[in-house]
């Protein structure tokens, strides 16, 4: 029950998110077939293209519907600046991206796990909390140059840029991942000192556990559900985050595609790369909320 | 078993040192039971902590000796400590909600100390046995629930499973009664003198004596961080040496104070009989969807009176107090105000009335803007330009405490201004929902004493909620026992708890722990 | 004097140094736009302390007149993200079930697209530039403000203190503007200083993909940007003003962070 309400409730962002993005288009200053058209070829026969396939002849409601439609079933539309189906010029792209996310997701919360319990000490937790503050307070794009010039240029022990092999995915994903893990270690220690003072702490030492059980077996798990409330802002931080990371490390990808796009004002790939960001970042929002469903049984609402 | 002498326990706090405990000797036998008893900050909760080596992050600890089981814990290594822990002390806290980790089943928790002291065999079945020990019915089930899920009672029992799981000889048990209604309060007294029957040792904090009088052979009174008075329980109770134990002896409301004062000396002024009616509840009932929270009560104060409205927790008495405040519409039912009709009437007719009944709650620290200074949050209740000061001598407040914010305050403090403020508008009855349940008890008596003032100078109605059968019984004048929603008996005082009709009103009252039955 | 004291005074005194260079750029600093072609690329000494650039510009000088339009960028966005945030989030809290409802549900779908497309999103449909910047990190940092907004409206309108007011018979209208106002709006300004830390960082990225300022003018994510061609023979055009945006933004997250404990302390 729980779970169908918070995946309806998952829908309902969705809906009104895909909705925001139509209302920009029809927003865009000048007639929504030139915003359409961006900086393609501006022919009739494109006209009358944009016109059918938008319905931009029938009435306003029909043509939000059929455009709810069409996006509910994965036809993101056509570029007309690219002659391709959106889906298709997405597509090609998004394999290196979900790579490159996939493996900085992995490492930032890796990292932030490690650092977090195992910096407890006064000493060794400043250290990692002004890295942490450091971290998190410099733009992504300088952690990035910095890398390169220092690994790459000067060292040359990874490619410059690029997406053959494995080497050229490293420095991309530390850069991306460094924030993050900057973020999360916050946020889990927060949630290991919270915990550690709250009384059952002092029930399980009295018990004769050691430091170390208490916490992975206590404090840890309290820790996570702040962390783990954070999966959709992690998605849409790594979606933004290529954007940059792509462009400082010339690899292809869908922050690329996405670039490109704004600066050729193509909008039906901007939208649809709007709209599958958006659907991403609710698609983990909700996989977060069951699992917080999972870890923390208070939240399940059932009492005897 | 244990003997310490000269224990001190220092804190490091910003500027310098804070001292919890400054000097005390203590020695547990084995088989006995010993209850230090004391309010907030006297430091006996740190020095049962020290006992198991957890004091606190940062403690420093010094003592001439400080022997367990006949070996000196001054040279303990981590690893020593934690075999003590659980194995020959088990720490019992107070409110298992909070004490058990409230993301894994009782039986994990428990399941977990067998763990640690090296159980052989089918751990699940010695979970269920433990359960069963501590009279845990179907222990199968029980044990893989969370600790949420477990009514308050249940889940007490389960963490003093939990503590007994590694068959320590000694128990500790810090306030294990505080967060729970007085009948289930009972029921764990009778379980921990069933631990102690069956030879364990026990200790007992508590900041109630009443609480650790039938259980405790010896009780020590602490105070400020030292032992003021030690003795046997009975001679302690019957002849106090300290001034501080017969004090706070003294402060202990019950049938015995009535119309006298807790805290100084001599008798609260005598009432005038109260008048006709201030306010008049006519079969009030509340439900939330199929669940009934309040049903079919009728309730009366009349002008300058004092009724005491009693039960325990979920028994609807706080919402009886949100209905007659006019927070809450009832479902059906319909009270009268000062002869005018208070329910059924919009938020706008009640508003000129508003002033003339008032609002205490048990925690006053939140009925405070927390941006206000004391002046301005009991200027807010006065005509524009009225002086402050008067109201707060009144309640006993220097008028050096004007320009704090409440949070700079103490408990009693903050009662008394939240008192204050209730004063204010010269109001014909105040509802009070346990005004006095998060004081310590010296400060109880201070607050109770001025309630009983103000009724007797002012003639102002008190609608008074508590679960605590001493003070209404010290207070009221007449008293409603609400069970399940509904009122089960009401009366004069002394006819109800002298001479109770009905039989809940009977098992609350055997479950009291008293001084007087000794 | 602790460490984390030593901290907060350095921070403030660097925020401060901060304002006076946005006040007064001219004050310490020569034309920015001023090349010369004979000192191209030269690294830090006495006469160019941050070097020069790839026209021979002084990079100290350029930093120093870039920060008033970064940090005019960054303060505009946020202003417009907190107040328009505030009011939504207000607004959500104090009205009835389902218009609050409607409002929560949007502010999560704006939630929903990661900031800097939803910022592209917006460039993209009105075009490149400093206005357009601004209201792009408005829009996309706004649905944070009213989120933290809404909920602390729910908050203070539950709190004792509202409860105990509606004892003296004041009309809801006294109620929300002596006690749910001031009481909503007092962690606002901290969260702002927070806030306006990340929208330096915004900024920084969207100039840095070439959405904001326009060469030649100054700002410090568009020399980060055009100083990366150089990076291995002059890293000190990119990375200096990387730096100081790093630093600004660590002494808005110290003095923000040192200021949000003290207001906690206050109202716990």
């Amino acid at each position: 029950m729980i779970v169908l309400r918070r995946l309806g409730a998952g829908l309902v962002v969705l809906w009104v998110a895909a909705t925001a993005a139509y209302l920009a288009l029809l927003a865009a200053p000048g007639s929504t077939v030139d915003s359409i058209i961006g900086d393609g070829a501006d022919t009739p026969l494109i006209r009358s293209q944009i016109v059918q396939e938008w319905n931009l002849d029938r009435p306003a409601l029909l043509q939000y519907l059929d455009y709810l439609w069409r996006f509910g079933h994965g036809d993101l539309g056509r570029s007309y600046l690219l002659q391709r189906p959106v889906r298709d010029v997405v597509g090609d792209q998004i394999w290196p991206t979900f790579e490159l996310a996939i493996a900085a997701a992995l490492l930032g919360i890796a990292l932030a796990l490690v650092l977090a319990l195992t910096t407890r000490r006064p000493w060794s937790r400043r250290v990692s909390s002004t890295a942490e503050l450091v971290l998190v307070s410099t733009p992504p794009f300088l952690i990035g140059l910095v890398l390169l010039s220092v690994f790459s240029f000067q060292l040359g022990l990874f490619p410059v840029s690029g997406d053959r092999g494995f080497a050229a995915l490293i420095l991309p994903a530390i850069t991306l991942a460094l924030p993050v893990a900057g973020v999360l270690t916050q946020v889990l220690r927060d949630g290991l000192d919270r915990a550690l003072e709250e009384p059952f702490v002092v029930t399980a030492r009295a018990r004769g556990l050691r430091e170390r059980a208490v916490l992975a077996r206590h404090a840890l798990r309290h820790a996570l559900l702040p962390a783990v409330s954070l999966l959709g802002w992690l998605c849409g931080t790594l979606l933004g985050g290529v954007v940059i990371i792509e462009t400082v490390f010339g690899r292809p990808g869908l922050g690329q595609v996405t670039l490109q796009a704004v600066t050729s004002e193509d909008m039906p790939v901007v939208l649809a790369v709007v709209v599958f960001s958006a659907a991403a970042y609710v698609l983990l929002n909700t996989a977060a909320d069951l699992a917080l469903l999972v870890i923390d049984p208070r939240l399940r609402g059932s009492t005897s | 078993m244990i003997s310490i002498r000269d224990l001190h326990v220092e804190f490091p706090h910003r500027r310098g040192l804070v001292t919890a405990v400054r000097g005390i000797d203590l020695d547990i036998h084995p088989g006995e039971c010993v209850a230090i008893v004391g309010e907030s900050g006297s430091g006996k909760s740190v020095t049962a902590r020290t006992l198991v080596g957890l004091a606190g992050p940062g403690a420093i600890v010094r003592s001439e000796r400080f022997d367990i089981d006949g070996q000196d814990a001054r040279r303990f290594t981590d690893d020593q400590w934690r075999q003590r822990r659980g194995g020959f002390a088990g720490l019992i806290l107070q409110d298992a909600l909070v004490s058990l980790d409230p993301l894994r089943t009782v039986g994990a928790e428990i399941g977990e100390v067998l763990r640690v002291h090296g159980h052989r065999g089918d751990r699940a079945a010695r979970v269920r046995e433990l359960l069963s020990t501590v009279h845990v019915p179907e222990p199968e089930r029980r044990a893989g629930q969370y600790p949420h899920q477990l009514s308050g009672g249940l889940r007490q029992r389960a963490l003093i499973a939990s503590a007994i799981a590694g068959g320590p000889p000694l128990l500790i048990a810090d306030e294990p009664t505080t967060a729970l209604d007085v009948t289930v309060q009972a029921q764990i007294l009778a379980l921990l003198a069933e631990r102690r029957a069956a030879g364990e040792t026990l200790l007992l904090i508590s900041h109630d004596l009443a609480v650790v009088a039938r259980l405790a052979d010896r009780v020590l009174v602490m105070r400020d961080g030292l032992i003021v008075e030690a003795g046997e329980t009975g001679t302690l109770l019957s002849a106090p040496g300290h001034p501080y134990t017969k004090k706070l002896l003294k402060a202990v409301p019950s049938a015995a104070t009535r119309g006298k004062r807790l805290g100084g000396t001599g008798e609260v002024r005598p009432a005038e009989p109260p008048g006709e009616a201030v306010i008049e509840a006519r079969g009030l009932t509340k439900r939330y969807g199929k669940h009934t929270v309040v049903a079919d009560v009728d309730l009366t104060v009349g002008r300058g009176e004092i009724v005491g409205l009693v039960g325990e927790s979920g028994s609807g008495k706080t919402t009886v107090a949100q209905l007659l405040f006019g927070l809450v519409a009832p479902t059906s039912g319909s009270v009268t105000f000062e002869g005018a009709a208070w329910t059924g009437v919009p938020e706008r007719r009640r508003r000129a009335l508003r002033r003339r009944m008032q609002f205490i709650s048990q925690d006053p620290l939140s009925s405070f803007d927390p941006r206000w200074t004391v002046r301005r949050i009991v200027a807010e209740a006065l005509p524009r330009g009225a002086a402050v000061e008067p109201l707060l001598d009144r309640v006993g407040l220097g008028a050096g405490l004007l320009d704090r914010h409440p949070r700079q305050l103490s408990g009693g403090q903050r009662q008394r201004v939240a008192i204050a403020r209730a004063l204010a508008p010269r109001p014909s009855l105040i509802i009070c929902d346990e005004p006095v349940s998060a004081l310590d008890v010296s400060v109880q008596a201070q607050v109770l004493d001025l309630l009983a003032d103000i009724r007797a100078t002012d003639g102002t109605a008190l609608l008074f909620i508590s679960h605590d059968l001493g003070v209404v019984h010290h207070l009221a004048d007449r008293v409603l026992v609400m069970h399940d929603g509904a009122v089960v008996e009401s009366g004069p005082v002394d006819d109800v708890f002298r001479r109770p009709a009905h039989e809940y009103t009977r098992a609350l009252l055997d479950a009291v722990p008293t001084l007087e039955t000794l | 004097m602790t460490p984390r004291y030593r901290a907060l005074l350095a921070a403030a005194g660097f925020l401060a140094l901060m304002l006076v260079v946005v006040a007064l750029p001219g004050l310490i600093a020569a034309d920015p736009l001023a090349a010369d072609p004979f000192h191209v690329l030269e690294a830090p000494s006495g006469a160019h302390w941050f070097g020069t650039d790839q026209l021979g510009r002084d990079v100290f000088d350029r930093v120093v007149h870039g920060a008033r339009h970064s940090l005019t960028i960054a303060v505009a966005a946020t202003l417009l993200a907190v107040l328009c945030g505030v009011l939504l989030g207000m607004l959500a809290g104090l009205s009835h079930r389902y218009a609050d409802e409607a409002l929560a549900r949007s502010f999560d779908a704006l939630s929903a697209f990661p900031l800097i497309l939803l910022a592209l999103l917006f460039i993209a449909i009105a075009g490149t530039g400093p206005v357009s910047l601004v209201v792009a990190i408005g829009l996309a940092t706004l649905p944070h403000y009213a989120r933290v907004v809404r909920a602390q409206t729910f908050v203070v309108r539950q709190a004792g203190y509202v409860t105990q007011a509606v004892a003296f018979g004041h009309s809801r209208t006294r109620l929300v503007v002596r006690h749910v106002l001031p009481n909503v709006l007092g962690p606002v300004p901290v969260l702002a200083i927070m806030g306006l830390g990340e929208a330096i960082l915004f900024a920084a990225g969207l100039s840095f993909l070439g959405m904001g300022t326009q060469p030649p003018s100054p700002e410090w994510g568009a020399m980060l940007s055009e100083g990366r061609n150089y990076l291995s023979v002059a890293p000190w055009v990119s990375v200096i003003p990387g730096v100081i945006v790093t630093l600004t933004v660590i002494a808005l997250t110290v003095v923000g962070r040192h200021l949000q404990r003290r207001v906690e302390g206050r109202l716990a």
